[in-house]
């Protein structure tokens, strides 16, 4: 026992596992794309004529630019519900029994994450769906999408580590729960919605250092121009610094509860 | 080698409050041994420090020859853990569960199916095996969760309060697979709140009280030191209590009680063994014996003659009537 392939296994096992609960808990899977549609709706049936505004960029409607708010939108809420998970599992002592078996530690962070990684994959594709139905377009094509998938999965496997920090210090469901407003606070002070040129002080300032606003235009410059822009490195840059930051961050985690548990 | 030995083991919170208070136990290959106290005595701080899950502040301990703070891993692999209220996915099915727990011990994915099945079987859950475990009922879990423990045949097994809370058929079964297990040669670390569990199951015994072990020993031991069993007795009519006092000094010291009605007391070394001769001498002296009860020692008497207090749910021992 032990090595790499066994590190695989048993990532690839919780993995699974996490999917498994998330698919049998419709409850907490609804909200990852109802909140964020409903969003989307009013936010394109009752605000399309910014697009006319000067300082606007050149878009075909207001939903080409929007579908990037509501993929880092749904994203974030996905990183909350890993903490939630991750949280009950602690409570319910599941993790204990985690813990007690002889497999590396860092399998217990890492399993959930590639499942988020998987339900990401899952959001991105229902909303881009959802874009394509009601007459959006990918101006990037096949390439475009694929940075979407890209930068948006490691996205959400970066909010989904914040999540899993938050857990293991906080050993709470309800305490994770209560990030849920700060996580649309720092969604709005970023160029999620709006264009940053757009946004008046002292926002303008916070977007231009808020990495939601680089993985956002990350994912939106294929949706509505293309792949070339630097807004695409800027997005998957930004991504993985979130990734690295709370993964981080997760495993001091976990190490400060094996050690004080 | 020792299966289990702890030296000085100590758990103190950074409030100053020491769970564990500098315990010393050492539990033998094979054997069961039972951990009596009342709730908050220590037993699962002491488990979960056993099984990893818990760094001591003090002391030391090693669990099928590998110490738990330097060699956490290896005492992982050995080990088979069934905490305190089965902490169990209830999102997933009893073999989903079987079946994971086979893949974090090792146990080449062949293999994983038939290991899950053998023990979903012994345990008597294939009929509920591809059930979500939250419609299992409380002694299903217990059953799915000892499984689990054991997917891996480990060296020992540690089971903390498996029973708490259980049907007495639920408790029965479980009872039976921990004598399964003794007879097999495994290991048991045994935590229980429950006199009789001890006293059945338990090769030896050891009793915590607020973070240290106050008694340790076979029960019969254990109960031996506290006290003799002796027989109550209840007489028919205006019995000779004095020549009764006669006959039954013949069998051991005799005392005159009259709590719950009882005439006479007398102490007796063979315990059930004596009701026979004890009858058949006061029938020849003419005294009609209307009752007699054998009361015999219990843990809990041990318990309360160490700490002064008796341990929850272990009310007046229930004696032998006839």
């Amino acid at each position: 026992m032990g090595g790499p392939s066994f590190t695989a296994r048993v990532v690839w096992a919780l993995a699974r596992r996490s999917i498994r609960g998330s698919l049998r808990r419709p409850q907490f899977l609804a909200p990852l794309v109802i909140f964020p549609s409903m969003f989307l709706a009013v936010n394109v049936g009752g605000l399309t004529r910014t697009t006319s505004l000067p300082g606007f960029p050149a878009v075909d409607g207001f939903l080409d630019f929007q579908l990037a708010a509501a993929i880092t939108q749904s994203l974030l809420i996905g990183g909350v519900a890993t903490g939630i998970a991750t949280a009950l599992e602690i409570e319910g002592g599941f993790f204990d029994r985690l813990v007690a078996s002889p497999i590396p530690r860092t399998a217990l962070v890492l399993g959930r994450l590639i499942a988020t990684a998987v339900t990401s994959a899952g959001q991105i594709t229902y909303f881009l769906i959802i874009g394509l139905i009601f007459g959006a377009s990918v101006k990037g094509g096949i390439a475009g999408v694929a940075v979407v998938y890209l930068i948006g999965i490691i996205a959400g496997v970066g909010f989904g580590a914040i999540g899993q920090a938050i857990a293991l210090r906080a050993k709470s469901a309800s305490t994770v729960q209560g990030i849920f407003p700060l996580v649309l606070v720092v969604l709005f002070a970023s160029s999620a919605f709006f264009p940053r040129e757009l946004l008046s002080s002292p926002v303008d300032v916070v977007a231009k250092y808020n990495p939601l606003s680089y993985i956002s235009d990350g994912m939106r410059n294929p949706i509505i121009d293309g792949v070339g822009s630097t807004s695409v490195l800027e997005g998957v840059a930004s991504a993985l610094l979130v990734v690295a930051a709370a993964g981080g961050v997760a495993v001091l985690a976990l190490r400060g509860r094996l050690r004080d548990a | 080698m020792a299966a289990i030995e702890v030296s000085a083991l100590e758990r103190e919170y950074r409030s100053g409050f020491k769970a564990v208070d500098g315990i010393d136990l050492r539990v033998e290959p094979g054997e069961v041994y039972g951990f009596l106290g009342p709730n908050g005595a220590g037993k699962t701080t002491t488990v979960r420090m056993l099984v990893t899950l818990l760094r001591p502040t003090g002391g030391r301990a090693t669990v099928a020859g590998h110490d738990v703070a330097t060699e956490p891993q290896k005492v992982r692999r050995k080990i088979g853990v069934a905490l305190q209220e089965a902490a169990l996915d209830h999102l997933m099915t009893g073999r989903e569960l079987m079946e994971l727990q086979a893949t974090l011990h090792g146990i080449p994915a062949r293999s994983v199916a038939d290991r899950a099945q053998d023990l979903i079987g012994r345990v008597g859950l294939s009929d509920a095996q591809d059930r979500r475990v939250g419609t299992y009922s409380g002694g299903m879990r217990r059953r799915l969760d000892l499984a689990m423990a054991l997917i891996h045949a480990p060296e020992v097994l540690f089971l903390d309060e498996p029973t708490t809370g259980l049907d007495p058929t639920s408790r029965a079964t479980l009872w039976d697979e921990v004598r399964r297990l003794k007879a097999d040669g495994t290991t048991v670390f045994l935590t229980t709140q429950y006199l009789e569990e001890a006293d059945q199951l338990a090769d030896r015994v050891g009793i915590i009280s607020a973070g240290k072990i106050v008694a340790e020993g076979t029960p019969q031991a254990l109960k031996d030191e506290v006290g003799r069993p002796h027989l109550d007795l209840c007489f028919v009519g205006d019995a000779d209590l004095p020549r009764a006092r006669e006959v039954l000094a013949g069998f051991g010291e005799v005392r005159v009680d009259t709590v719950d009605g009882v005439d006479l007391s007398v102490g007796v070394l063979e315990g059930s063994r004596a009701i026979a001769p004890v009858i058949r001498a006061l029938d020849e002296a003419g005294i009609v014996v209307g009752r007699v009860e054998l009361v015999e020692p219990t843990l809990d008497d041990v318990f309360a003659a160490q700490t002064g207090s008796h341990l929850e749910g272990a009310a007046t021992p229930a004696p032998t009537a006839i």
